[in-house]
């Protein structure tokens, strides 16, 4: 019987909450944690986007680092002794998932992300204390929904700015450019050039911004003017998989379907095919489906 | 910058195609006057995506703001897509991306301003124009006035800067600003009162034992040959005669760190770039000096702009660079017009270029202006910044030497720095190492502003406290007593009265708990309310955070809504500085850049140091030049 050599990959070990454990070199820390069965939360990560490590709730205690580390892209290193679970660690998460509460609606966020506050004790009405001197009400990036398209809707009062929207539209997906993040400090916002509408932007309306946001910020129109009318009702929706029709790719499609009618569609993000990807015939046009007599 | 001569119509059709590439903007064309200003900025250059900046520029000069016209043209040019190019355009505070007047006067009205009155003429400029950022009234619409981060102006406060749009004079600062002075400004765009060199131990009777400052206020800065008068290019010649390797050794054995803030060891910093076998490698010299209350790169680059030129020159030689980037912050028009100056005689003289000195080595400098932007200082945004992205820093690891501009192995040093280089070859890196303190060697600059006798720039060896510093600067106005200081700028720590023992050298800064930073020392008399000052600081960082991390994007909001607050004293005072304790540590810890982790630093010292009657109450206190009743 004739040996067949395994590929050769070189692997480091490191300490991670005080276990010892060996990974493949390349491995991040939190791609580590996940397999070592450590749940770290995570708001600006996604498998099928490169990280860009904004939002800072993913952070961990690396002995000898002054600072605490993004985890969702710090490669793993040999002999790092990781904490994952310090005060430190902790109080960052709580005070980032907070200041994120504090300023954003997060009303139709992802459940994991309501999870996650509840998990590290986040309140974020601490920073509401009252009357405010010469200022206002505390500052938050509340402002109208931008309905301008029949296809979908951008509600940047649920923004957290994780930019993976704008990662989607570049070129971790589509290559299309239309929106970048614009303005500077707490005033940035995702942005098409002077907020042109959308149908005078690049957008070709794949929908792939839709597919990552974590918040709802971007929102199929059908699910927006649903929620709006008070007939949005997730636990009726069924999840159908199927093939889309339109071409040979084959994209993986998921149709959420309730009252008999097609209400969103997304793909898996972990699909071979589509990474979650789709454009805007699997997406979007969906109507001739329930064109009934 | 490199050139495409050989074939200008190549460049036509690549444009061409980018028009169906792009969607622009519908129905959105620049103007002739746009046109010709950008095609001016790109002239005869690949029209490549680091560009954008420069572009930019030349737009906001020539009609004084980006219109979508003028996005446009950029965008088809450089081949970027026009909502990359808003976000650029958006983040700079120089930019206007709204209908602007053409004259903007910038008002600074930051912590050193603020103790020389700046509030006040903001107040008395709103009575007279109206709100800062309108239109001016009674002035058809030709100018405006807006309030201004730290200039880089501190020693000659209150101090603006006049941008003026479409005129052949461009920029011009302001400095010991009267309120006619700005109003004639605001009016008319003139300067009445024009910056000037503060650097008292420069003026008569001189002080023997300058180095760094040896040349200003001697030397022509606009003459070449006035600068190898007094020992200019002498540094290089020799550097070329020793060949990188021996001078690499001398710096290692400097021991010069960093003057930029980090006090990083510069010669570890060439010998990472040198060795690194990747190519190519770049130089940048960090010039975007904003720290507020800094003001020491501005003198030397004006007044001995060659020094930074031959600097750059042997370290670009020494780590294998073939072209260095001279970031320096846009509200400097009068630095900007000397180097562009020195660089261009430095090139004509084959000092610059290929084949420098007849002696074969090549290197040449890009002088690029930042466009009102704190957050472009740290090294990783500036990198974004010249390659014409968003001035976003990187997360680090990755470093620089091993990833920088263009993600390729690259040497940044602050212009303080590189200075220190050409004494270190001159007297050889061991005497350099000798003089200073063992942990602290050279000389260093430091920026005296606030309520000091003679503000101004001085130069002292490593080594003494910082009652003595204060000393020299006259100690403090007006026979007032001493309230704070700020030591390093908004980034860094107040002390106390108590702490003048302190020596200023890196080790001694740090077991005080303190820091150098950029050499700051600011003076607060007692008649300043502290509780405005930190207002001011909080209100900075949240003004300059880049937007990119939450600890800091909101983090620095509700550390300015929470200090608002406490320094009313309308709420419960534990509750506010628990908050604001909590915030510092998020910030301190999780933050992507130096920015977020300091934006703490000066408000948490404070806190520690000063009664918190301390801040609260002396804002209804009317004595004194700061007449600031109400915070902003």
């Amino acid at each position: 019987m004739e040996a067949v050599p395994l590929p050769f990959v070189r692997t480091v070990e490191l300490t991670i909450d005080g276990q010892a454990v060996r990974v493949p070199e390349g491995t991040t820390l939190l791609h580590a944690c996940q397999a070592m069965g450590i749940d770290t939360p995570t708001v600006c990560y996604s498998e099928n986007l490169t990280p860009v490590n904004v939002c800072r709730v993913c952070v961990v205690e690396v002995e000898g680092s002054r600072v605490l580390v993004p985890s969702c892209s710090r490669p793993a290193e040999p002999g790092m002794v990781v904490h994952t679970d310090s005060d430190r660690v902790r109080h960052s998460r709580r005070l980032v998932l907070e200041l994120l509460g504090s300023s954003v609606d997060l009303s139709t966020a992802e459940p994991k992300m309501l999870a996650d506050m509840e998990r590290y004790g986040a309140v974020p009405e601490r920073f509401d204390t009252g009357e405010m001197t010469g200022h206002g009400a505390k500052a938050t990036v509340q402002q109208p929904v931008k309905v301008d398209n029949n296809l979908y809707v951008r509600d940047y009062s649920k923004c957290v700015l994780c930019y993976k929207c704008v990662e989607a539209c570049g070129t971790d997906a589509q290559n299309t450019f239309a929106i970048a993040v614009a303005g500077r400090g707490f005033n940035a916002t995702i942005a098409t050039e002077f907020e042109t509408p959308l149908p005078d932007s690049a957008c070709v309306y794949c929908g792939n911004c839709i597919g990552v946001c974590p918040t709802g910020a971007l929102m199929f129109k059908t699910e927006h003017d649903m929620r709006e009318a008070g007939t949005w009702n997730e636990s009726a929706q069924k999840v159908t998989d199927t093939i889309c029709p339109y071409c040979g790719v084959g994209c993986t499609l998921q149709l959420h379907v309730q009252d008999n009618s097609i209400v969103r569609v997304t793909s898996p993000h972990d699909h071979d095919v589509t990474e979650g990807h789709l454009c805007i015939k699997g997406r979007f046009g969906w109507q001739f489906v329930q064109n009934r007599p | 910058m490199s050139k495409n001569s050989t074939c200008p119509s190549l460049w036509a059709r690549v444009e061409a195609c980018t028009d169906v590439d792009l969607h622009l903007i519908p129905g959105a064309t620049a103007s002739h006057d746009e046109r010709e200003a950008i095609d001016a900025a790109l002239d005869g250059a690949r029209p490549e995506r680091h560009l954008l900046l420069p572009a930019l520029h030349a737009a906001q000069a020539r009609v004084g703001w980006i219109s979508p016209g003028a996005l446009n043209h950029i965008c088809a040019r450089l081949s970027v897509p026009p909502a990359e190019a808003y976000g650029v355009a958006s983040f700079y505070a120089m930019f206007a991306t709204t209908a602007r007047a053409p004259r903007t006067v910038h008002v600074c009205d930051d912590i050193a301003c603020r103790t020389q009155g700046a509030e006040g003429l903001c107040q008395a400029l709103t009575d007279k124009f109206g709100a800062a950022g309108e239109d001016a009234s009674g002035l058809g619409g030709a100018a405006t006035w807006v309030r201004s981060p730290c200039l880089g102006l501190c020693e000659q406060a209150p101090a603006a800067l006049v941008q003026r749009a479409g005129e052949a004079r461009g920029d011009e600062a302001v400095a010991f600003a009267s309120l006619d002075d700005l109003i004639l400004a605001v009016e008319s765009g003139t300067v009445r009162s024009p910056q000037q060199t503060l650097a008292p131990q420069t003026e008569s009777p001189r002080d023997p034992a300058l180095r760094l400052l040896r040349r200003v206020g001697v030397a022509d800065p606009s003459s070449l040959d006035d600068y190898r008068a007094h020992g200019g290019y002498v540094a290089l010649r020799k550097a070329l005669s020793m060949g990188p390797e021996r001078v690499l050794r001398e710096v290692l054995e400097s021991t010069l760190v960093g003057r930029g803030g980090a006090a990083f060891p510069t010669g570890r910093k060439w010998e990472a770039v040198a060795r690194n076998p990747m190519r190519p490698h770049y130089l940048v010299c960090n010039a975007d000096e904003s720290e507020p209350g800094t003001f020491k790169d501005r003198v030397i680059m004006e007044e001995d702009p060659f020094a930074l030129i031959e600097a750059m020159t042997i370290a670009g030689i020494t780590t294998g660079c073939e072209l260095g980037y001279l970031y320096i912050r846009g509200e400097y028009p009068k630095a900007t017009a000397r180097l562009a100056h020195a660089i261009s005689q430095a090139r004509t003289r084959g000092w610059l270029g290929d084949n420098i000195m007849g002696e074969g080595a090549t290197f040449d400098i890009e002088l690029r202006r930042g466009a009102g932007a704190y957050i472009c200082g740290e090294e990783t945004s500036l990198f974004n910044s010249l390659e014409g992205l968003r001035g976003e820093p990187r997360n680090k690891p990755p470093f620089p030497v091993h990833e920088g501009l263009f993600h390729k192995p690259t040497v940044v040093n602050n212009v303080e720095t590189l200075v220190n280089v050409l004494d270190i070859l001159a007297h050889g890196g061991p005497t350099f190492a000798a003089s200073g303190t063992p942990g602290s060697s050279g000389t260093k600059l430091f920026c005296v502003s606030g309520c000091a006798t003679r503000p101004g720039l001085y130069e002292a060896p490593f080594g003494i406290t910082l009652g003595e510093l204060i000393t020299l600067a006259g100690g403090v106005a007006d026979g007032r007593s001493l309230q704070a200081v700020l030591l390093g700028g908004a980034a860094g720590v107040f002390v106390t009265p108590d702490e003048l023992e302190m020596p200023l050298t890196f080790e001694g800064t740090k077991a005080a708990g303190a820091t150098l930073g950029s050499g700051v020392i600011m003076l607060f008399d007692d008649r300043v309310p502290l509780g405005d000052v930190l207002i001011r600081i909080a209100s900075f960082f949240r003004d300059e955070s880049c937007g990119q991390c939450v600890p800091c994007r909101v983090g620095t909001m509700r550390q300015e809504e929470a200090l608002h607050r406490l320094v009313a004293g309308r709420t419960n005072r534990e509750g506010e500085i628990g908050l604001i304790n909590d915030l510092a540590m998020v910030m301190r810890d999780a933050s992507i850049c130096g920015l977020g982790q300091t934006a703490a630093s000066a408000v948490q010292s404070a806190l520690q140091k000063f009664p918190l009657d301390s801040l609260g109450p002396r804002l209804a206190t009317p004595a004194g030049p700061a007449k600031t009743p109400e915070a902003h």
